[in-house]
C-alpha cells in the first residue's frame, strides 16, 4: 500500500454558479487502489467537484492532473479517454434500448456494424466475474434499480475506465443490494482501479472507504484515512457543528383528540387491500410515529387522512368534523399540513418559488380579493417564510425548478408548516418519510420544526422507516405490519429490538391504539 | 367485377401511389428517430415536385433528381439549423417550412419565373419546354424473370427506379437504424441527448444528418410525385401527402419496414377510392375511404399513449424537445 501510484491530482479547483462559490480552492487527490470516499453534506460542492472532473462542467481556476499528466477536461468524451468513469444519481441510461445498446454507445472501436454476438459475450464474463446476472439483451426498463446502476458500472467498465466515480449510489439500492454494490466496488479497487464515492452517509464511508475526502461549503475541511477517524469526528467535520441527537418536549399531550381514525380499510393502487381495520387517535401536542418497513400501507394510511384516496371502509374525523372520503381542500381547511414522501409531487416547478408557497392559500385573504391574487401580500409573505425557513433562491420569483432538492423539501415545509388556510398553525401534521434523502443538516432543521410545532400544540404523525427518527421524536409509537397495526409502545416502552420484532410482524402486547 | 386484373392493377396503383408515402416517411423515420419533428415535409415535397419539373425539363431526369436532393438537402439545413442550433420550436419552424415550401414551389413554377430559370440554366432550350406543364415520366424498368411472375411480378417488379430504390433504400435504413454504430447513435440522440453526449456521440452533428436525410428524402418524394406518378405540374399538388407521409411513420412506429407495409395500406387507399367509385362502390361517400389512414392512425396513437407501450415500441422519448448542453 505504500507505493500507490496517483491517479487523480485536482489543484485549487474553483467554480462559481450566480450567487454561489461551489468549489473554492479545493484539492482534492486519489490513488490507484483506494476507494476514497468524498463526504459533505448537500450543496457542499461534492457533485460539482466531480462533475468537474468529468468534463460536465468547467472550473473556474485549478489544475487536474490525471496519472502524472496535467489534462484538460472539456467534456465527458476527454474525462472517458482519460479512463475516467462516473455512475451518476440519476441514471443516464435509455430504457427502450438494451443493456449491451446502452453499453456500447459511442464506442468507436466496436466497428460501423455492430456484431452483438461477440459484444454480449464479453458482457457476460464481466458480468459473470463481479457477480451480477443482468442479461445484456433485457431492455432496460425492464431492470430493478439496482442492476441499473450495475449496467451504469458496466458502461465505465466496459471502456477500461480506471477512474470510477459514484455519486450517491446506495440512495436506490435496497440493503442487500448495497453489500453487492460495495463487494463489487472493493472488487474493482483491488484490480488496481480508483474509486471515488460522493455520499452523505456516514455508515458508508465506515463500511467501505480506505480515505475520506470532508467537503463543507464548497471547501475541504479534512482528509484522512478511515481508520484513523470516527463517525463522530466525521459527523463534526462535516456539519461544523456537534449533532443533536435528542430534542426536549416542552409540555405534554392534552387529553384532547385531534386525529381520530376508526377501523380504516384501503386499497392500493392495484385494489389489494392496503389498510385493514387500522384504528389509531391522536391527541394535540403528540407525535405519534408510525414505523414499519415500507410497503407495509403507511403510505396509504397517510394518503386516505389526506383526502388523496378513497377509503372502502371506516371513519376518520379531525377536531370532531369527519372528514372520510371528502377531498383534500376539505382537509386542508381543517388545517392538515402534509409532507409528502416524494418532493416532486409537490412542487409545480415551472411555476415561482412565491405561487408555489401559497398553493394551498392563495384562494383565502390576504392573498386574495375574491377573484384577484394581491401579488403583493404574496411576495411579501414569500419574502418573509424565504429568511424563516433558509430557502435559498435569487427571489421569491425565481422558477422553482431551479432549486436544489434540499431547499424544495424547506419549500414545502414553509408552505405546510405557515400557510394552512384559516387556521395560524397546522393543528395536524402527516409528515410521510420527511427526512427521506435529505442531509444531516436538513434532516436536524426538519425535526426540529416538527418537535416546535408538537409543541405549539399540533398534532403529529409521523411515518418514518428510520427507527432512530421514530424513537427520537415520538412520544407514542405504533407499528405497522400488513395493513394492520401489530403493536403500540409508549415512550417508555420504547425499545429498537421489541419495535424490530413487530416490524417483522411478530405480535407483541399493545393492542389497538 | 372484381377480378384477377382489376385486382393486380389496383395493387400495382397502391405501390406507385405508395411510394410517395415510403419515400417521405422513411427519411421522416430518421429525422424524428434523431429528436427532430419535420413539420415541414410537406414544403419539402412540393419543393422538391417543382424542382423535378424544372429541371426535367431542361436536363432530364437525372440531373432532376440530383436538383431535388439538393434542395432537399438544403432545406433539411435550414430545419437543423433553427431547430437544432436556433433551438426553435419545432412545430413552428416546420408549419412556417411547410409555407415556404408552398409558397416557393408556385413561384419559380409560374410561367414567366419559369421561363427565366430554364434559359438561365439551358440557353438552347426549346420553346416547348418552356412552356409545357408536363415532363417525361420516369421509364417503367421490368426486372428480368421476376416481373414474369403471376401478380407480383406486375405489382412490385414492374415499375420505375425510384419505386425500387424505395423499397431497398428501406430495408438497408432499417438495418442501419437497428445494426450500426451510426444507427444506435442515432436513435440514442433521439432518446437521451444528454446521456448519448456524455458517451462522446456528437448530438448536433447526428440530428443534423438525420433532418438533412430527412430533408433529401422529403425532397426525392416530391420528385417521385412528378416525374414518377403523375407527371403534370398543378400548383399545391402535393395536397397534404406530406402530412399523411407524417402520420404514417407514427403508424408504422417509427420502423422503416413497418413504413413499407402502412405506406402501401396508404396507397392502396388513395387508389381505390377512385377504382370503388368507378365501379360505383361509395361514389356517395369517397370521403368514408379518404379517411380511414387517419383512423388508423389515431388508433395507433391511442395505442402509444400507453405507458407501457410507449416503452416497448420505443417512441423517440425526446422527440421535439431541442438540445443544449447546460
Amino acid at each position: 500500500m505504500s507505493e500507490q501510484e496517483t491517479l487523480v491530482e485536482m489543484h485549487g479547483i474553483t467554480k462559481r454558479f450566480p450567487g454561489v462559490l461551489a468549489n473554492d480552492n479545493v484539492n482534492f487527490s486519489l490513488l490507484r487502489g483506494e476507494v476514497h470516499a468524498l463526504l459533505g453534506e448537500n450543496g457542499a460542492g461534492k457533485t460539482t467537484l466531480m462533475n468537474i472532473l468529468y468534463g460536465l462542467y468547467r472550473m473556474d481556476a485549478g489544475e487536474i492532473w490525471v496519472k502524472g499528466r496535467r489534462v484538460s477536461i472539456k467534456s465527458p468524451k476527454d474525462a472517458i479517454k482519460l479512463g475516467i468513469g462516473m455512475v451518476h444519481q440519476q441514471f443516464r441510461l435509455i430504457p427502450t434500448h438494451t443493456v449491451a445498446e446502452n453499453i456500447i454507445l459511442g464506442l468507436k472501436e466496436m466497428g460501423v456494424i455492430l456484431n452483438y454476438g461477440r459484444i454480449n459475450k464479453q458482457l457476460e464474463e464481466i458480468i459473470r466475474f463481479y457477480g451480477w446476472s443482468i442479461p445484456p439483451n433485457a431492455k432496460v426498463w425492464q431492470l430493478s434499480a439496482g442492476e441499473k446502476q450495475q449496467v451504469e458500472l458496466l458502461k465505465a467498465l466496459f471502456r477500461r475506465a480506471d477512474i470510477l466515480i459514484l455519486d450517491e449510489p446506495t440512495s436506490v439500492l435496497t440493503p442487500q443490494e448495497t453489500l453487492q454494490l460495495f463487494n463489487a466496488l472493493r472488487k474493482m479497487a483491488d484490480e488496481g482501479r480508483g474509486i471515488i464515492l460522493i455520499t452523505h452517509k456516514l455508515d458508508e464511508v465506515m463500511r467501505v472507504s480506505d480515505r475520506v475526502t470532508v467537503m463543507r461549503r464548497g471547501k475541504v475541511v479534512a482528509v484522512r484515512k478511515t481508520l484513523d477517524v470516527t463517525p463522530d469526528e466525521l459527523a463534526r467535520l462535516m456539519v461544523g457543528k456537534p449533532l443533536v441527537t435528542s430534542f426536549e418536549r416542552k409540555q405534554e399531550s392534552t387529553a384532547e383528540y385531534v386525529l381520530q381514525v376508526e377501523n380504516l380499510h384501503v386499497l392500493d393502487d392495484k385494489g389489494l387491500p392496503a389498510v385493514r381495520g387500522v384504528s389509531l387517535r391522536i391527541k394535540k401536542r403528540e407525535i405519534l410515529g408510525i414505523a414499519g418497513v415500507t410497503g407495509n400501507g403507511q403510505q396509504e394510511l397517510v394518503e386516505t387522512i389526506a383526502g388523496l384516496r378513497k377509503a372502502s371502509a371506516g371513519r376518520i374525523t379531525i377536531d370532531g368534523h369527519d372528514v372520510t372520503n371528502k377531498n383534500s381542500a376539505e382537509v386542508i381547511k381543517q388545517g392538515v399540513a402534509y409532507i409528502p414522501p416524494e418532493i416532486s409531487k409537490c412542487i409545480a416547478f415551472n411555476m415561482s418559488v412565491a405561487e408555489n408557497l401559497v398553493m394551498k392559500t392563495y384562494k383565502y385573504p390576504p392573498f386574495s380579493s375574491k377573484i384577484i391574487l394581491r401579488w403583493r401580500s404574496i411576495k411579501e409573505k414569500a419574502q418573509d417564510l424565504i429568511q424563516r425557513f433558509n430557502i435559498v433562491t435569487p427571489s421569491p420569483n425565481t422558477r422553482a425548478g431551479a432549486l436544489s432538492g434540499g431547499n424544495l423539501q424547506r419549500l414545502i415545509l414553509a408552505r405546510e408548516l405557515s400557510l394552512i388556510p384559516a387556521h395560524e398553525r397546522p393543528k395536524l401534521i402527516l409528515a410521510a418519510y420527511p427526512t427521506k434523502g435529505l442531509d444531516v443538516a436538513a434532516t436536524e432543521f426538519v425535526r426540529r420544526l416538527l418537535v416546535e410545532n408538537r409543541d405549539e400544540g399540533a398534532a403529529v404523525l409521523l411515518v418514518s422507516e428510520d427507527l432512530d427518527e421514530i424513537m427520537m421524536l415520538s412520544d407514542r409509537v405504533v407499528v405497522m405490519y400488513r395493513g394492520e397495526i401489530v403493536g403500540e409502545l409508549s415512550r417508555e416502552q420504547l425499545e429498537v429490538e421489541t419495535i424490530g420484532l413487530m416490524m417483522m410482524g411478530v405480535k407483541r402486547g399493545g393492542g389497538a391504539a | 367485377m372484381v377480378d384477377l386484373v382489376w385486382l393486380e392493377s389496383v395493387l400495382a396503383g397502391a405501390v406507385q401511389a405508395g411510394t410517395v408515402y415510403l419515400i417521405a416517411s422513411l427519411g421522416e423515420v430518421y429525422a424524428e428517430r434523431s429528436g427532430v419533428l419535420n413539420l415541414g415535409l410537406e414544403g419539402m415535397m412540393i419543393l422538391g415536385a417543382a424542382v423535378s419539373f424544372i429541371f426535367a425539363n431542361a436536363f432530364g431526369h437525372g440531373l432532376a433528381l440530383l436538383a431535388t436532393l439538393l434542395i432537399g438537402l438544403l432545406f433539411g439545413l435550414l430545419l437543423a439549423f433553427l431547430s437544432v442550433t436556433l433551438r426553435l420550436n419545432q412545430i413552428v419552424v416546420g408549419l412556417a417550412l411547410t409555407l415556404l415550401g408552398l409558397g416557393l414551389s408556385g413561384f419559380i413554377t409560374s410561367a414567366e419565373i419559369r421561363k427565366r430559370i430554364l434559359l438561365s440554366l439551358n440557353p438552347e432550350i426549346n420553346q416547348q419546354a418552356l412552356l409545357t406543364q408536363q415532363a417525361p415520366n420516369l421509364p417503367i424498368i421490368k426486372i428480368p424473370y421476376l416481373s414474369d411472375i403471376p401478380l407480383v411480378g406486375k405489382i412490385l417488379f414492374s415499375q420505375n427506379i425510384l419505386v425500387y430504390t424505395a423499397l431497398i433504400l428501406a430495408f438497408v435504413m432499417w438495418f442501419v437504424l437497428f445494426k450500426t454504430r451510426f444507427g444506435l447513435s442515432l436513435r440514442s440522440v433521439g432518446e437521451n441527448p444528454a446521456m448519448a453526449d456524455a458517451m462522446g456521440v456528437n448530438v448536433y452533428l447526428m440530428r443534423y444528418v438525420a433532418v438533412m436525410i430527412g430533408g433529401m428524402l422529403g425532397a426525392l418524394a416530391g420528385a417521385y410525385l412528378f416525374i414518377g406518378y403523375q407527371p403534370f405540374w398543378v400548383e399545391g399538388m402535393t395536397s397534404g401527402r406530406g402530412f399523411i407521409s407524417l402520420a404514417l411513420v407514427i403508424l408504422a412506429m417509427w420502423s422503416p419496414l413497418r413504413a413499407i407495409l402502412g405506406a402501401f395500406l396508404f396507397g392502396g387507399v388513395e387508389v381505390l377510392q377512385f377504382r370503388l367509385q368507378l365501379i360505383g362502390v361509395g361514389a356517395q361517400t369517397p370521403q368514408f375511404i379518404l379517411m380511414l389512414p387517419y383512423a388508423v392512425t389515431i388508433i395507433t396513437l391511442t395505442l402509444l399513449s400507453v405507458e407501457s407501450m410507449k416503452k416497448r415500441i420505443g417512441v423517440p422519448a425526446a422527440l421535439t424537445i431541442p438540445y443544449s448542453r447546460e
